[in-house]
């Protein structure tokens, strides 16, 4: 459930996304999204229209579409309350892209830890079926779409779009060298566009409400609006919209947290904002953000909060590359050395440049983003670690 | 008596190959039921997915590892997998993980005796708003405290 | 060669782009592209790597090997491209368009400065213990790149321990950099599937099926993965420590056979570009060692030639003349002691397609410790043999416990190039500079026919000059009886030779067009099976397959590195010896007339042969217990 009034998850009023889109060509679909400006749901925040048109250039007779349910992202779940309350709008929204795009066949790869959402999801195709919503000929118009659901099996670095293919595929889920980027060299080799189930659900209700209303919402580059799932340290955690260009501290009032000394934004792969930087904003121009708002008060000792995201990545890496592999675990280590109180501040220096290295040489986002919550928390809260211990 | 359980396997595995199709992209499907009706994926069922699929064993072996939740050693009949990433962890996680393995008298990581119970640590998994949280095979119970923790675990035994 | 690079199993994505041939002056195949502020202009879809090199401009791998598929997983060969946030791996870059690319700034040379500590943190060890000394990659760029001390640390302790089991490869994963490099040659490269990574983040370890021993999986031995290892994780087992022992044992009398691949390869573990022969220096220092004898395995090679050659004409004899349909066509051959155990554990339905000749190894040990032993009256229980092979499956199949034809352990040791060259090391000698000097007799003078089994197609095309000869008493029609369709490295090669007014006993091969197959690598060898398990192969007569890629000059047991040009070389290396000796046919050959006259005197395929110089073969299956 949205804990807030929706203005962009909202129901009312609003017309039957997949007719709307399905009674235009691929093409004004394309131009549709593309003018919304909408970007992705999942992170990296790629413009949604610039993917799918890169895939529909393509003359492969084989495509893809993906929507990436594998939510891993440490304190993100919105997804879930997505796949719960808009499971036909993330569904039409495959279909539209794949429309869009002239793909055949979707998939949509569950995490491992929501099978229990699985029922529900395949009723859903199920009714889509019957309703000729899904299958052959959709809506009379003479499209085709099958859509399969695979499930993960706990692989936080399956959420990695290559990884993901490479699950998809049989593999490990190891992140492959790009380019080629999906899009080009995708699924078994054909061209797959991977998006998020928030973006899907978004460009499904853009058909219906348009794309010129939609970038009313939102900052200069970031559009529309996004949902947060907020846990932590607050009174009211849970799922929440909110508009590009929300502070911190507007979202800490929403949220009813007090005491609020740090808040992580973007999961454990993402920034760690103290308090003098609560005015800053959520937005792709500032700090960015999949959905992950973890918040932290006076009491919390934030070495072990670095501590436990450093542990998530030991395990979490795919362990083919050796910056992420190796580099995690030395982080982490640098962790314990500050907690039993030898590590030298020259030896904290070499390991944020060596997280520096991480961000640019890792192979994948996984080790790219990694480094950043130890290098925000060691620089933003520097002092009170080590003045505790 | 090991003949008749490695057919009944192989019988499965068919199945599931018939269903699932021979390409490698049904490898995981195919290894996700097995554990599901086993606890776990045999040296023996992984050969005969290998050998179905025409993948080499020690490739299937190399994707049963890398997934938390595939295991080639056996497992509980209850995988008991409690969130320890750190909302869950500052909603009380450490107090619930104790009651749990005084309950059950393993440690994280083990299994009990009448191989009922394994205990897992898992990441986060998407319940950070009502931690602390956990799954026992793919059940999901949230707000657990110390004592419905232990109320939950009575329904299993 | 670039056959099986292309073909493997990599996903697409990770598969080396491969660009058609075109002229590089058309329009559109080339793109102009910035490297340090220089202009170049390559073809469309080269990496960023083959860039840099094709130019002469440096850049440091680790996970790269031209043999293999891309992996991009070591991160030192990052560089700095224009417009990209992060670095980019150049050997797996495609240029597809203008980029502009920076080899060597302050982050390139700081990240890749800082993937080696983390690498050398994790790598137990010490350089001056290990038999990668002076060859590692490892410590090569960590003096490249000026490491001085162990920046992240050092772990001190094991965290896995060696795997001894196999008799021909031992693996030490403490000192695995995770580069991948053996597993994309046993999976893509071999085909044969015994490695692979296992777990993930720091649990990342390389294994074999549910972590077993190597001798208890289906590891064929080959060895090819101890070439491609960047480190020491990998290497032989090596048996160099107890050939001293007996060298050093009066009462025991020692004789050396050395098979035709390490003397065109052991230049090279002296510094020595590929590419020269060896061989009389090498016969030089192997007597200053004090081998009591140096054999020439060459002349086992003409022996398992009139052997397999014959039975191949009595297997076609049986088929065509007597109809007997329980003989087995084609007939493959037997030489490589990989390929054997890759066929027993595969294909083991098929074991009555091998030819049953042993390998000229295991003939030249039996032969020692018999007719040899007789002739010199020497005690066989004294006489220690040791062979000198290009290869690791060498010393597997001399422990293979039907390898006793002569009442003792036929062949006592096998040992490998590198092992050699590093005795020669040990006893103060440098080979390139030593006097030349001959091989002993009896065994010392071989043909060129058992010369060119080194290389891919050379027992083809040996068995080829002695067949057709044999058949028809006359010369095989190629000129300077180079057979060339025999030779170069396409993956799998097919030719034949017609054979026309035969000598009267052969009449029924008259107008037969002998076909005959080669394939290299177990890839290869894998396609050629499935061909035959599909009944494609009804018309091809023989087979030839080696199991390692460019034959046994690529063996397991050959300096490293390898590639595809060192391979050329050694090849070039090999022919160009062949040509130049005066005995060319393995018939011919003055000692394999004597052997039959004195010794093996119911010629070829006889009883005295059968007990010797053929075996049998076991139904290995791949089912992993
Ligand atoms: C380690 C890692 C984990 C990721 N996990 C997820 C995830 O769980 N869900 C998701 O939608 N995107 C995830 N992403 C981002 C995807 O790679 C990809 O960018 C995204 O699915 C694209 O969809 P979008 O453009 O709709 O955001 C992850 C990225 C990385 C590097
Ligand atoms: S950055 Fe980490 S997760 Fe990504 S490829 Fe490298 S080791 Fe794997
Ligand atoms: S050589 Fe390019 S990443 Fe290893």
């Amino acid at each position: 459930m949205i804990k807030n009034k929706s203005i962009l998850f909202n129901r009312e009023n609003l017309g039957d996304c997949l007719a709307i889109a399905l009674n235009k060509n691929p093409q004004d679909i394309l131009m549709e999204i593309r003018e919304s400006n909408l970007k992705g749901r999942g992170g990296a925040g790629f413009p949604t229209g610039t993917k799918w048109m890169l895939a529909a250039a393509s003359l492969a007779n084989k495509k893809y579409v993906v929507c990436n349910a594998d939510e891993g992202e440490p304190g993100t779940f919105k997804d879930r309350v997505l796949l719960s309350d808009f499971p036909d709008l993330v569904f039409e929204g495959m279909v539209i892209s794949g429309y869009a795009i002239g793909a055949q066949k979707g998939f949509m790869y569950l995490r491992g830890e929501y099978s229990y959402l699985l029922k529900q999801l395949n009723d859903q195709l199920e009714k889509m079926l019957k309703e000729k919503r899904l299958g052959k000929n959709i809506l009379g118009k003479g499209y085709d779409f099958e859509i399969e659901i695979r499930l993960g099996a706990g692989a936080y670095v399956c959420g990695e779009e290559t990884a993901l293919i490479e699950s998809l595929e049989g593999h490990r889920g190891e992140a492959r060298n790009r380019p080629p980027y999906p899009v080009n060299t995708g699924f078994m080799g054909n061209p797959t566009i991977v998006n998020n189930v928030e973006t899907f659900v978004t460009a499904a209700i853009i058909m219906s409400r348009g794309g010129e209303w939609f970038t009313k919402l939102g900052t200069g580059k970031s559009k529309g609006h996004k949902l947060v799932s907020v846990s932590g340290d607050c009174e009211e955690p849970g799922v929440y919209e909110v508009p590009f260009g929300i502070s911190i501290n507007e979202l800490l009032k929403m949220v009813k947290a007090k005491n609020a000394k740090a808040v992580q934004v973007g999961g454990a792969s993402g920034y760690c904002a103290c308090e003098g930087e609560f005015e800053r904003q959520i937005s792709f121009e500032d700090l960015s953000t999949g959905g992950s708002i973890m918040i932290f008060n006076q009491s919390r000792d934030m070495l072990h909060v670095l501590r436990n995201f450093m542990e998530f990545f030991v395990e979490e890496s795919c362990g083919q590359c050796t910056p992420c592999r190796i580099g995690n675990k030395k982080l982490l280590e640098g962790v314990e050395k500050i907690e039993q109180g030898d590590c030298s501040l020259s030896y904290l220096r070499e390991l944020i440049e060596l997280g520096k290295t991480m961000k640019i040489a890792s192979k994948c986002g996984l080790g790219q983003s990694s480094p950043t919550p130890f290098i925000s928390i060691m620089t933003n809260f520097e002092q009170e670690i080590f003045s505790q211990r | 008596m090991i003949d008749t359980k490695q057919n009944a396997m192989t019988e499965e595995i068919e199945m599931l190959v018939g269903k699932y199709g021979r390409t490698r992209d049904a490898l995981m499907p195919i290894i996700q039921n097995i554990q599901v009706n086993h606890g776990m994926v045999t040296d023996f069922a992984q050969q005969e997915v290998a050998r179905m699929l025409d993948v080499h064993p020690v490739e299937v072996y190399g994707v049963v590892t890398f997934y938390s939740f595939l295991s080639e050693t056996p497992k509980g009949r209850y995988i008991v997998r409690l969130c320890k990433t750190i909302s869950c962890d500052m909603a009380g996680k450490e107090a619930v993980a104790r009651a749990v393995e005084r309950e059950l008298g393993v440690k994280f990581g083990e299994t009990t005796r009448d191989n009922k119970f394994s205990l897992e640590y898992i990441n986060c998994m998407g319940m950070c708003d009502q931690g602390p949280s956990m799954l026992v095979n793919d059940l999901v119970f949230t707000k657990l405290t110390p004592h419905t923790v232990v109320d939950i675990l009575n329904r299993f035994k | 060669m670039d056959k099986i690079v292309k073909d493997n199993r990599a996903p697409v994505s990770q598969k080396p782009l491969v660009m058609a041939k075109v002229d590089k002056d058309a329009i559109g195949a080339t793109v102009g592209i910035e490297i340090n502020g220089n202009p170049y202009k390559v073809m469309l879809g080269t990496t960023i790597l083959e860039a840099c090199r094709e130019n002469n401009i440096h850049v440091p791998t680790l996970c790269y090997h031209e043999d293999l598929c891309l992996a991009g997983v070591c991160r030192v060969c990052v560089v700095e491209v224009e417009g990209m946030n992060t670095l980019q791996a150049a050997c797996t870059f495609p240029i597809i368009n203008k980029v502009k690319v920076r080899t060597t700034s302050e982050k390139v040379r700081k990240a890749r400065r800082h993937v080696l500590d983390l690498m050398l943190s994790e790598h137990y060890g010490e350089c001056y213990s290990c038999h990668r000394n002076g060859n590692c990659e490892l410590q090569k760029l960590a003096k490249e790149y000026g490491v001085d001390s162990y920046k992240f640390g050092h772990i001190q302790e094991r965290r896995y321990k060696i795997d001894r089991s196999s008799y021909a490869v031992v693996r030490d994963m403490d000192k695995c950099i995770l580069c991948k490099r053996c597993v994309r040659t046993c999976i893509d490269l071999q085909e044969v599937g015994v490695l692979e990574a296992i777990n993930r983040g720091d649990k990342t370890k390389i294994t074999t099926f549910m972590d077993k021993p190597l001798a208890e999986v289906v590891c064929i031995s080959c060895g090819q993965c101890i070439n491609r290892c960047p480190t020491g994780a990998l290497k032989a087992n090596d048996p160099s420590d107890e050939i001293w022992n007996v060298i050093d044992d009066p009462s025991k009398h020692v004789v050396i056979q050395t098979a035709p691949s390490p003397r065109a390869a052991i230049g090279e573990e002296f510094g020595l570009p590929a590419g020269i022969s060896m061989t009389k220096q090498m016969n030089r220092a192997l007597k200053m060692i004090g081998f009591d004898k140096v054999f020439d395995t060459n002349f086992s090679a003409d022996l398992t030639i009139m052997e397999e050659g014959t039975e191949l004409l009595l297997r076609l004899k049986k088929k065509l003349v007597e109809g007997d349909n329980n003989v087995r066509l084609p007939q493959f051959t037997s030489c490589s002691p990989g390929w054997i155990k890759y066929i027993e554990h595969f294909y083991p339905e098929y074991l009555d397609y091998l030819s049953t000749c042993k390998s000229p190894q295991q003939m030249f040990g039996a032969v020692i410790k018999t007719f040899y032993a007789n002739e010199n009256k020497i005690d066989p229980a004294n006489i220690v043999t040791v062979a000198l092979m290009p290869c690791s499956a060498k010393k597997f199949e001399c422990n293979r416990p039907e390898m006793n034809a002569s009442g003792f352990k036929d062949v006592d040791y096998g040992l490998t190039t590198r092992e050699l060259a590093q005795m020669i090391r040990e006893a103060g000698l440098f080979l390139p500079d030593l006097p030349p000097d001959t091989f002993d007799e009896p065994f010392g003078e071989a043909s060129g026919a058992g010369l060119i089994f080194g290389a891919t197609g050379g027992v083809m095309e040996a068995a080829l000059r002695t067949a057709y000869e044999l058949v028809t008493g006359r010369v095989v029609p190629f000129e300077n009886l180079d057979i060339l369709p025999c030779r170069g490295f396409d993956g799998v090669k097919q030719a034949s030779v017609k054979l026309e007014n035969v000598k009267p006993e052969w009449s029924f091969l008259e107008g037969v067009d002998l076909n005959f197959m080669i394939a290299h690598g177990t890839a290869n060898a894998k396609k050629v099976m499935e061909a035959l398990v599909r009944g494609e192969l009804s018309n091809i007569h023989f087979i030839e397959v080696m199991a390692c890629p460019g034959g046994c000059l690529g063996g397991g047991g050959q300096p490293i590195p390898t590639s595809p040009e060192i391979r050329k070389k050694r090849a070039e290396a090999i022919y160009q010896e062949d040509a130049g000796l005066p005995v060319r046919k393995s018939h011919e050959n003055p000692h394999i007339t004597y052997i039959y006259e004195k010794f093996l005197t119911e010629g070829p395929c006889g009883h005295l042969s059968h007990k010797l110089l053929h075996t049998h073969y076991v139904k290995r299956g791949k089912y992993i217990g």
